[in-house]
């Protein structure tokens, strides 16, 4: 590479960093927050077998996890408000990626609650604890923890994920590149720079997921 | 007295439990015996709606309540009267033994964090774990949860303590703390049953005897009546088999009893 291109993707690294960190880390942060509620609510509606509400939890799921990521932001962003629904471009992304992430850790976390030996439960039980309480106290907290590194992947993957929201006019890290490589075309040396922030993103994340999980094994 | 009657469990075509009645005097330790897989445990987890019976019914002298009531007051009402010991010990795995033995207190009972506290720090002491009330079920042995469960079942007051072979999952080298710890209970007046393989101990701890096989009760009566002088043959044949040497009274051993 000549020193011009050096000076591009020198004088780029802020234009590329600065929404990594205004937009793209938030957008992640929010979205992951929302859709692991969401995931416990459904993870709790089927180990539980609600009524009806575990049917929908299903039906969620199974849809969520079957369409692409992309279609969904579409529907969200550009499909709905030919039904009069217009949602602005960050909360559609926020909607979308927080349903996506919803359906995938909800049945991680299933997995990891129906993994809680029975036991447990049965302890609870004959303590006379009642149901909600012993999944809060008890078999949730044992749950969240084998589930956590699996949870932590789909969170890293999330990180990467939210680029898609460059489709639905969502000015994050990835649209920011692409709007730069409009300028200076250069797209080889760029759009790697900009791959380079998201891997250094996730490796800071590897990092707190090690550290993390170092502190969740302190305690039982 | 607490009655236990016409108790039927069957899982899928096999019949567990047929019928089963037992009387459990207050203040009294009552051990169930019998070969494995007649229904003993069963029966246990019947009793505080671990499972669900296809007939039974259970009175603490205050009213009938039947053991395939799916309504969680009936439930709960009984629950709350029977501290259950395990034979996997089944300590809360996230909480420390004095939250172990806590939990339950507060939240079941609704019992305030510090006294709560207080009451789980003297059940601890009582076995002999003061100094290991902050530890986490996975840095204990066998034994030392095993007293943990104990103490998180005694710590809820309750009218009887079920205990489910509680020491069979043990290393031998820590059956005998165990085993203190519940006769002591006894001597303190808690009405008890108790599934066992130990027959010394039922022997020698137990008020009332009673031998299960095939779902129903063989025989039952005291420890020296069914140890010495078991009036039907199946239970000869069960003591025979399961330990030669219990059949012969031992001199030191009716000593060191009651």
């Amino acid at each position: 590479m000549d020193a011009r291109v050096w000076g591009i993707v020198i004088d780029s690294f802020t234009k590329l960093i600065i929404p990594g960190l205004t937009v793209t880390i938030p957008l992640t942060l929010v979205s992951f927050a929302i859709g692991l509620l969401l995931a416990i609510v459904t993870a709790l509606v089927r180990v539980a077998k609600v009524p009806v509400a575990s049917q929908i939890a299903w039906l969620y799921v199974w849809v969520f996890r079957g369409t692409p990521l992309l279609v969904q932001l579409f529907v969200i962003f550009f499909g709905l408000p030919s039904i009069g629904v217009t949602i602005p471009a960050l909360p559609s992304a926020v909607i979308a990626f927080s349903l996506n992430v919803g359906a995938y850790a909800a049945e991680t976390l299933r997995g990891a609650i129906l993994a809680v030996p029975r036991g447990q439960l049965e302890a609870g039980e004959a303590v006379n604890m009642p149901y909600v309480t012993i999944m809060r106290r008890i078999i949730l907290p044992q749950a969240f923890r084998s589930a956590f590194p699996a949870l932590f992947n789909t969170f890293i993957g999330l990180v990467k994920d939210t680029s898609l929201a460059a489709n639905i006019t969502v000015v994050e890290m990835f649209m920011a590149a692409q709007r730069v490589v409009a300028v200076y075309y250069e797209p080889l040396a760029l759009y790697i720079e900009v791959g380079l922030i998201y891997l250094l993103f996730c490796t800071v994340l590897t990092w707190l997921q090690g550290y993390c999980e170092r502190q969740l094994a302190k305690h039982f | 007295m607490i009655e236990i009657r016409g108790v039927r469990k069957s899982f899928g075509g096999t019949t567990v439990l047929d019928g089963v009645d037992l009387d459990i005097p207050r203040r009294n330790v009552v051990t169930v015996i019998g070969p494995s897989g007649s229904g003993k445990s069963t029966l246990l987890r019947i009793l505080d709606f671990l499972e669900h019976a296809d007939a039974g019914t259970i009175d603490f002298g205050d009213g009938a309540v039947d053991l395939t009531s799916t309504k969680s007051a009936d439930i709960r009402k009984v629950r709350s009267k029977i501290g259950f010991v395990f034979q996997n010990y089944n300590l809360f795995l996230n909480k420390t033994a004095l939250q172990n033995v806590a939990e339950g207190l507060i939240y079941a009972k609704g019992v305030k964090a510090d006294e709560a506290k207080r009451i789980a720090r003297e059940q601890l002491d009582r076995v002999g774990l003061a100094d290991f009330a902050d530890r986490y079920p996975s840095t204990l042995s066998g034994g030392q949860q095993q007293r943990v469960g104990i103490a998180r079942a005694v710590a809820l007051n309750p009218e009887l303590l079920v205990l489910d072979e509680p020491t069979s999952a043990l290393d031998p080298e820590m059956v005998n703390g165990v085993l203190e710890v519940i006769r002591q209970l006894g001597s303190d007046g808690m009405t008890m049953l108790m599934v066992t393989h130990e027959m010394r101990f039922a022997r020698e701890a137990s008020d009332k005897v009673v031998f299960v096989e095939g779902g129903s009760v063989v025989e039952q009566g005291s420890p020296e009546r069914i140890f010495e002088h078991p009036e039907q043959e199946r239970t000869r044949e069960f003591l025979s088999s399961s330990n030669n040497v219990l059949i012969v009274p031992a001199a030191g051993s009716a000593g060191a009893s009651s």
